[in-house]
């Protein structure tokens, strides 16, 4: 188990955090905006859970704020998927380019 | 190098391999499908960590809901097999730069940190464990968040409901358009109102 350092743990989920961070830059479709933000959400996870057992091992805190985490990304995906759905009612796009209405 | 470090970095390119094939495909549908792939490796993570719990919760919520919903929104929203046009060169040029930068910035940080660990007890992860801090009301107890978390998901599915729900100008379109379809046909038509205009029981005062 302590074979691998923490360190490397972090190394892994902040890889995984400019990947999703990659994404949210180059997509212009509102799912997969979503999907990216996923990915940065559960590098958050990761660390939570890696510090928790590393470095504080009589608490529990990570696991919490990861449990917490989870739940509000699952409703943040709820509401995000209802609003997309709506805007592609409306506008028959989902791109962020075409719902400029209040840009301004 | 031990089994369970190799059992690691072999998750870790997992993870990281969907990641990237997540962000960077052209075909909406295999990128669901690489961010499914990509949260399992995570959850896998978890189990190599001995969390099982939060391995469990990983796998019901974001594989078994969130990518789930997310399927079901590219369905409704967009033909599954056509190719989404790629990001322009410069944005790619530069969010890649700037992926890069952020993080290298952040990888010479962590190498450089010592982090100290403040105990060698075991990590006791047990659901009996967590289910009592999480619901006890000392002073490490989690019972407020809880509450509040709970509120939060009631209104998140309020304002759900409120977004997909039809405006009443909406709903008065819909019925015109029942109205007239049913004047095409030919013989008595039933024309459905939408309100009712007189109270079904009038007494006699």
């Amino acid at each position: 188990m302590n074979a691998v350092p923490l360190t490397h743990i972090l190394f892994v989920s902040t890889a995984l955090f400019f990947i999703g961070m990659y994404g949210l830059f180059t997509r212009r479709n509102l799912i997969t905006m979503l999907m990216s933000i996923e990915l940065i959400l559960n590098s958050v996870n990761i660390n939570f859970v890696a510090f928790n057992k590393y470095l504080y091992p009589s608490k529990l805190d990570g696991v919490f704020f990861t449990v917490f985490i989870i739940t509000i990304a699952a409703a943040e995906a709820a509401v995000a998927i209802a609003i997309i759905i709506n805007l592609y009612r409306s506008h028959k796009s989902i791109d962020v380019e075409d719902a400029a209405e209040l840009k301004f | 190098m031990s089994a369970s470090a190799i059992l690691f970095y072999a998750i870790s390119a997992f993870i990281l391999g969907m990641g990237l094939l997540a962000v960077t495909s052209t075909k909406i549908f295999r990128s669901a499908i690489w961010l499914l792939l990509s949260l399992v490796g995570i959850a896998a993570l978890y189990f190599w960590m001995q969390v099982e719990f939060i391995a469990a919760v990983q796998i019901v919520v974001y594989v078994g809901g969130i990518v789930v919903l997310i399927i079901f929104s590219i369905f409704l929203t967009q033909q599954s097999g056509t190719e989404m046009p790629k990001p322009a060169m410069k944005r790619t040029v530069f969010s890649v730069l700037a992926a890069l930068f952020g993080f290298g910035f952040s990888f010479n940080l962590i190498d450089h940190y010592g982090f100290v660990p403040t105990g060698t007890q075991p990590f006791n992860v047990s659901v009996s464990e967590i289910g009592t801090q999480m619901l006890s009301t000392t002073a490490h107890g989690y019972i407020l968040p809880f509450e509040v978390v709970s509120m939060l998901l009631l209104s998140a599915m309020i304002g759900c409901i409120v977004i997909a729900m039809k405006t009443p100008e909406q709903k008065a379109a819909e019925m015109e358009t029942i109205v007239i379809q049913n004047e095409d046909t030919p013989g008595p038509s039933e024309v459905i109102t939408p309100h009712i205009s007189e109270p079904l029981i009038t007494e006699e005062a």
